[in-house]
């Protein structure tokens, strides 16, 4: 049986491995961290968030500070999928962000039916309300 | 060489002895402070005998579900009272609750809409009331009664916010509590508005009102409230809200007596008491259908709204079996002098309004939403401070706090098949408003604020984009308020206002909800100036989610040296309605223009001088490379996007002229970006060699754990580090004598200082 666990992400649960959604590429092991298995690029914030002011002329543009903030890109060394991102602080190690108790993932879902297509939840809806 | 006199061995007390001392102590305790056993404790009270016996009596659904509705009809009435008369800002766009407690102290259910913030924090004072007051000879509470309250050291967000409490009795015996809460605002702070960002201690941050006796026969005592309207800026704001709050309180309290009628009182306790127990545990059995897993994730605050610097928000959660904790051990260590460390009970009141708003809608509103959830921190952090810390700013650290949360929780969602809202990116977090004070047109006094800081941008879903400038995070169905209403009171215009900011964005397949424009100057006071208290000008406030990018940041912006009112009256077709236009054309001669971080502490404004600033966005969801190609030229066509950024971030290829989209050059585009990812990105394990450094940069005054070791506390330095479980002061230094210092440098570089005596 294999868990939907992020939009780009399921895990195998026989294999006890990441797999990416996109492509089916073999991710890495399920017990550790998915980003060991993903290829990583350390991004100026400036090439997503475009300065609004003249950086020339000014010292707040709209734009994060490079010097103090770095994004990591986090892509599927097959498909190149974006599967996570992490706005970091310059060589902070990079967070082991989702560390899954695989035997206690096993237990929930062997009473569940297996997932195909991602639960989205309830719409929000206009009700009727009500006037004064 | 003298003799050392040994100690005899001390003799044990007997238990007389010990009652004794206990007896002299609590006889003779010299201050009631805010009390660890009440502000530490947010699950329920345990059942009283009372309740016991009402559950015992009267436990049928249908009745419970009756009244349970009647008292919810109740509390959402008062809540409109409240908002329809309120003079504050906050009261008229919905910074407000109202509720019901039990005979405890526990916020049994709560209104509706309004600052759900308050739903986990409002009950303190109820039970300080109860301990300290109610057995008190000199005090008592009685029927008729009203105790009013502010201060968050006692159980509040911050100090703007004020209750009135009103005791329920039926035949003589106190059956509940009502409560109204309102963000007022003015509270005689040393900057109007009642949220400094310059206070420096506590006793900067006005009015401080443990819960005491303000009403008495169910009237205002006039020589109490002088002393309050004579202790902040607004008097006529104090007394009006002071009456709206009452009378909200005994609109509920009639709701209420009409269920005791008709019911009995056995009814209503038993309501109040199962209502919180079932939410209770209908949360830990959705907690249960979670995956067992750990999530990390931290948040920067990049200032503390006087200086720009690092400050680590750092946030585990765990989920064993129906167990989920918060553990924010590693978070920067408090601020002596600084305004924008909480309280604990702040932090927890906000993850709660996470829960009751963004993960659980549908569950009743109350204390019990959160109850079961365990939260573990440092001491004297800036998520949970001591006494003696300021925290007139605490927002700061309660909404990176509550963001932290947010993109933890999300990613235990996911895989859940029973949901109950959609998993999506965090919501924009920061009150990018302006705050004013000073002297109206009409010669009053003020000190409040702009209602846009509830213009926050959303956060996109998992599957539609994040709505723009939706709410507040700290409240539902809040109101950005009416521009046209405030300029009746306040002397200034918004030039701009409600039009999105082009470029400040979130992308992701799904993009966040943008924020939008505001420009304001000052028009008929010589008197008036602006505040505003936000991070996020160098570093987002917020992190992505599944492959989306966060906000990027938000500076604010001036232009001085110009009477805007002038050139309207003169040379309208210099006025610009944009920032970047403005900012980068320069329109006006002889104008200075600067960009600033965004805690502008209070700063007197001349007329037609400008302020500049924008809402921001919420977080984008997934791979900006999957997005809707038609959605992008949607984005362009409501202005949110330009052209260029659209086609260089989203890959699209479209006409300049026609924007008809070339799906297969867009296709081409978006390809190669996937092949160039493959190519630029480094294998993890290579990656983290280059990359991790085993201390935080030298160059960032860096406050906090560095990675996972959180019992090493960073405190400014690489240099400096203190036991997390050992505080000690941290002091700030004045940004000015470090500015001072740094000319002064650069003047002893150029040999220009002379031979000034030291």
């Amino acid at each position: 049986m294999k868990v939907l666990m992020t939009e780009y992400l399921r895990i195998d649960l026989d294999k006890e491995t990441w797999e990416c959604r996109v492509c089916n590429h073999e991710v890495g092991s399920a017990k550790k961290s998915y980003k060991e298995g993903l290829l990583v690029y350390n991004r100026d914030p400036r090439e997503i968030h475009p300065p609004i002011i003249d950086p020339d002329k000014y010292r707040f543009t709209f734009s994060p500070d490079p010097e103090w903030v770095r994004i990591l890109e986090y892509y599927c060394p097959k498909c190149g999928t974006q599967v996570e991102t992490e706005y970091a602080i310059p060589g902070h190690p990079p967070l082991y962000d989702m560390e899954v108790d695989l035997a206690a993932l096993k237990a929930q879902w062997s009473t569940r039916e297996e997932v195909l297509e991602p639960v989205r939840g309830p719409e929000v809806v206009l009700g009727a309300g009500h006037g004064h | 060489m003298s003799e050392t006199i040994m100690p005899s061995a001390a003799k044990t007390p007997s238990a007389e002895e010990i009652a004794l001392i206990k007896k002299f102590l609590s006889d003779t305790t010299l201050f009631l402070g805010p009390d660890p056993e009440i502000m530490r404790r947010h699950d329920l009270m345990p059942r009283s005998e009372d309740e016991e016996e009402a559950i015992r009596q009267d436990n049928d659904v249908h009745t419970t579900a009756k009244i349970r509705d009647r008292v919810q009809a109740g509390c959402d009435e008062g809540f409109e009272m409240v908002e329809a008369m309120g003079a504050a800002p906050g009261a008229k766009w919905g910074d407000v609750i109202t509720g019901v407690y039990t005979a405890s102290g526990d916020l049994a259910i709560a209104s509706a809409g309004g600052v759900l913030i308050f739903s986990t924090l409002v009950h303190h004072p109820i039970k300080f009331i109860i301990k300290n007051w109610m057995n008190d000879p000199t005090v008592g509470v009685r029927e008729g009664d009203g105790f009013i309250h502010n201060d968050s050291r006692y159980g509040n967000v911050h100090n703007t916010d004020q209750s009135m409490i009103l005791p329920i009795f039926w035949e003589g015996k106190l059956v509940c509590w009502v409560a109204s809460t309102v963000h007022e605002g003015e509270n005689g702070a040393i900057e109007p508005g009642g949220m400094p960002s310059m206070a420096e201690t506590s006793f900067d941050e006005g009015l401080k009102m443990s819960p005491f006796r303000v009403v008495e026969n169910y009237e205002i005592k006039r020589d109490v409230l002088t002393f309050l309207q004579n202790s902040v800026r607004e008097p006529k704001l104090q007394y009006e809200d002071m009456k709206v709050k009452l009378f909200a309180c005994l609109r509920i309290k009639q709701r209420v007596e009409e269920t005791l009628r008709t019911d009995g009182p056995q009814a209503l306790i038993a309501t109040l008491r199962l209502t919180m127990e079932n939410v209770r545990a209908e949360v830990i059995r959705r907690i249960r259908e979670w995956p067992d897993m750990t999530s990390r994730t931290y948040i920067i605050q990049d200032s503390t709204l006087r200086e720009n610097c690092v400050v680590k928000i750092n946030c585990k959660l765990t989920k064993t079996g129906d167990r989920l904790i918060f553990d924010f051990r590693g978070s920067s260590p408090e601020f002596t002098n600084r305004a924008t460390n909480t309280v604990l009970a702040g932090l927890k009141g906000m993850i709660a309004q996470m829960f009751l708003c963004y993960v659980w809608p549908d569950l009743p509103r109350g204390q019990a939403a959160f109850a079961p959830i365990e939260v573990i921190t440092d001491p004297h952090s800036i998520v949970d401070c001591s006494y003696d810390a300021p925290n007139s700013q605490s927002l700061m650290s309660i909404f990176t706090g509550f963001t932290a949360a947010q993109h933890a929780v999300a990613k235990f969602l996911y895989s859940c098949p029973e949901k109950y809202t959609k998993v999506h990116a965090p919501t924009f977090n920061m009150i990018n408003t302006f705050i004013w004070g000073g002297v109206s047109q009409h010669g009053e006094t003020l000190g409040n604020l702009c209602a846009d800081l509830n213009g926050m941008g959303h956060g996109a879903r998992s599957d539609c984009d994040g709505e723009p400038a939706l709410a507040p995070i700290f409240a539902t169905m809040a109101d950005i308020g009416e521009q046209e209403l405030n300029e009746e009171e306040v002397p200034f215009l918004q030039l701009v206002s409600k039009k999105m900011t082009k470029d400040a964005i979130a992308p992701g397949k799904y993009r966040g909800g943008q924020g939008y424009t505001m420009m304001v100057a000052t028009k008929d006071s010589e008197q008036w100036g602006f505040m505003t208290v936000c991070q996020g000008a160098k570093i987002p406030p917020m992190q992505g989610l599944f492959g989306g990018y966060s906000c990027g940041a938000y500076p604010l912006c001036k232009v001085k040296g110009v009477d805007v009112y002038d050139v309207l009256l003169n040379e309208p077709d210099k006025f610009k309605h944009s920032i970047a236009e403005i900012m980068n054309e320069q329109p006006f001669e002889g104008a200075s223009y600067t960009t600033h971080h965004m805690g502008m502490g209070f700063e007197i404004s001349k007329r037609g001088e400008m302020f500049m600033i924008s809402q921001g966005a919420g977080a984008g969801y997934g791979d900006l490379l999957e997005r809707d190609p038609r959605a992008v030229i949607k984005d362009i066509e409501e202005g949110l996007i330009s052209e260029g950024v659209a086609e260089s971030l989203y890959k699209v290829k479209f006409d300049p002229l026609t924007l008809a989209i070339n799906h297969e050059a867009t296709r081409a585009l978006r390809d190669k970006e996937r092949q160039d990812r493959v190519a630029r990105g480094v294998p993890f394990a290579e990656f983290v060699k280059s990359w991790n450094t085993p201390k935080p940069p030298a160059h960032l005054q860096y406050f906090g754990c560095w990675g996972d070791n959180v019992g090493t506390l960073y405190a400014g330095s690489p240099d400096i580090t203190r036991d997390a479980n050992k505080p000690k002061p941290n002091y700030m230094r004045h940004p000015k004598d470090v500015r001072i210092d740094e000319l002064e440098a650069r003047l002893v570089e150029l040999g220009a200082m002379g031979d000034e005596k030291k």
